[in-house]
């Protein structure tokens, strides 16, 4: 899409500009998609996360880092998120605009520094249904999400990590709640 | 929320949970007794980005009266249990998904991302929900040239690359309870191959003689593993027929025996990481090439995971043999395991590494091939110049 848009300094040009935030698309990959694929540990001295977001899927879906726009969502299949701990991998997609991960399950590391980071990552039984580059639309609270018109469910979060969700990510979390209650360990 | 017994961030990671730590609110670390700083993964710093974040660190440290390890001791898990970081029932978190390694001395020790590493550095406690277990019950002796990494290797094959997502993975039997520290903590290092929180062996005589040593102020105490206990899933195991194991690309979990990969030409062999570059590993590996040369075919790095395991295979004479073989070592660090720093690959190059992952693209090019194995593998595959059976040679 083009559109003519008026420069500061005056003059006319015309841009590419992003798709509405209407119609967000599926970045659709499949099963065990793993931290070094969505960022690259060469990449992993950055901390910005808009200049991780010009290299995820480096070298294995460059297209993406090209053309992904604010509010597309992540799709994938089983054990979203494998691998690094490395929370450079979320943050290049948050960087990317990206606010919903949807898939099948995800890797544990992954699927905590989502919630953190402020992403929500969205579990369905099957993303068989979910074509790449399908308009989607992601309704948490209604538990569903919609592609190409078809509605499917997606789980809730468990209900602490909903709250640390809602505040935003856990930054945001623990300036809420300043201090922590812990449970005793019985281990000494 | 559990208190966190320590944690250990390093100069990959370490500067983002600095940065979410200060964005907290936080002013002073939780306890910096408690906090295990060193530099592992780009070490010496190999570009200006990564000295900057070295320095971001090292600056906290000082601010904050932490004892950071800095570039001298080597790969972050081996100097966090050699320096009796981690023992039998602490909870220790790390900001690198290999953590749960410290499950080797009987701790729960699990990876963390950088926020949640903020908040416990601020808090000195994190959100957990406690784990099931899978019991991984080990019977028999290994053959000749099969050990742990061939077990854990044949484990994550058989359980799957998510197999174990959230879980604890105990591991127990008698091949375990025979093995020294070294195999345990292969073992529970790879446990978050299955997708796992946690991998644990239960603390005995072995455990605590080596945490002791560190720790001479910790009574042993009864640590058991509960007969009784609710297991997700159990799996029992006799290495007894074994043979030495490979992962194939590009996942952890396309796990095959020796014979059907046999053959397969490598161009890099990478002996090190925390998985397998301590002093038995490389031990094992001199005593597969003995007086022999490595294939003037292949680039052969070997790296200890830590400036004692350095020095054992130094004073062993192991680090002369490998030089006059024809490889390269390097000082204690993650290598070309890290897939940043130094020895990548090129498209369409094989590396044969005793590493953890296999992942495209983990050492460099997405278009070259990772295969894992034990370190006996690794040095028979270096001297032949092909994948090859640790047996033959």
């Amino acid at each position: 899409m083009t559109e003519q848009i008026e420069r500061e300094s005056g003059g006319i040009r015309t841009v590419e500009v992003p798709r509405s935030a209407a119609s967000p698309r599926v970045w659709k990959f499949g099963d065990d998609i793993d931290t070094d694929a969505i960022i690259p540990g060469r990449f992993l001295t950055i901390n910005d996360p808009a200049e991780l977001a010009r290299h995820a899927f480096e070298g294995t879906r460059d297209e993406f880092a090209q053309s992904v726009l604010p509010g597309d969502v992540v799709v994938g299949g089983r054990n979203f998120g494998m691998g690094s701990s490395r929370e450079h991998a979320p943050l290049a997609l948050k960087g990317a605009g990206i606010r919903y991960i949807v898939a099948e399950s995800f890797a544990r590391i992954f699927y905590r520094n989502a919630i953190n980071i402020g992403l929500l990552p969205l579990t369905t039984p099957s993303t068989d249904g979910f074509a790449d580059g399908a308009e989607i639309a992601v309704d948490p609270s209604g538990g569903r999400v919609t592609v190409d018109g078809k509605e499917f469910p997606v789980e809730p979060v468990p209900e602490f990590l909903q709250r640390i969700a809602d505040a935003g990510g856990l930054i945001e979390y623990a300036r809420i709640v300043g201090e922590v209650e812990t449970c005793s360990t019985t281990s000494r | 929320m559990a208190p966190v017994d320590a944690a250990m961030i390093h100069d990959i990671t370490g500067p983002l949970a600095i940065r979410t730590f200060l964005e907290m609110g936080g002013e002073r670390v939780f306890d910096p007794a408690r906090v295990v700083m060193l530099f592992d993964h780009q070490v010496p710093a190999d570009s200006i980005p990564a000295a900057e974040n070295q320095a971001i660190m090292r600056r906290f440290a000082a601010e904050q009266g932490i004892l950071n390890y800095d570039l001298r001791e080597g790969v972050c898990h081996q100097v966090v249990l050699e320096k009796g970081r981690a023992a039998p029932g602490e909870i220790v978190i790390g900001s690198d998904s290999h953590t749960c390694m410290y499950g080797a001395v009987g701790a729960f020790a699990t990876g963390v991302g950088s926020t949640d590493m903020g908040f416990a550095l601020r808090f000195g406690a994190l959100y957990f929900r406690v784990p099931e277990t899978v019991r991984a019950t080990v019977t028999g002796a290994f053959p000749e040239r099969v050990g742990p990494k061939d077990l854990i290797l044949s484990i994550i094959g058989d359980i799957g690359a998510d197999g174990a997502t959230y879980r604890a993975v105990e591991f127990c039997g008698e091949a375990v309870s025979s093995m020294g520290m070294a195999g345990r903590m292969t073992l529970c290092n790879m446990a978050i191959e299955m997708g796992a929180k946690a991998g644990i062996v239960p603390p005995d005589e072995t455990t605590w003689d080596y945490v002791r040593a560190r720790r001479p102020d910790i009574e042993p105490f009864p640590l058991a593993s509960d007969p009784g206990a609710d297991l997700a899933d159990s799996r029992t195991y006799d290495v007894g027929e074994f043979e030495p194991q490979v992962a194939v690309p590009h996942n952890v979990d396309n796990v095959v025996p020796v014979s059907r990969v046999a053959g397969t030409h490598v161009d890099q062999v990478f002996i090190g990481s925390c998985t397998n570059g301590r002093y038995e590993d490389l031990a094992e590996a001199a005593s597969v090439l003995g007086d022999g040369q490595f294939s003037d075919r292949v680039r052969v790095i070997v790296i200890p995971a830590s400036r004692d395991e350095y020095l054992k295979a130094l004073r062993a004479g192991l680090i002369e043999r490998f030089v006059e073989a024809g490889a390269l070592v390097e000082a204690p660090c993650c290598g070309p395991c890290m897939g940043g720093a130094f020895g990548l690959i090129a498209p369409g190059e094989v590396s044969l590494s005793t590493s953890n992952r296999n992942f495209r693209g983990r050492q460099g090019s997405a278009e070259g091939l990772v295969y894992l194995a034990s370190a006996a593998t690794a040095a028979a595959s270096a001297v032949r110049g092909e994948i090859t059976d640790p047996r033959e040679v």
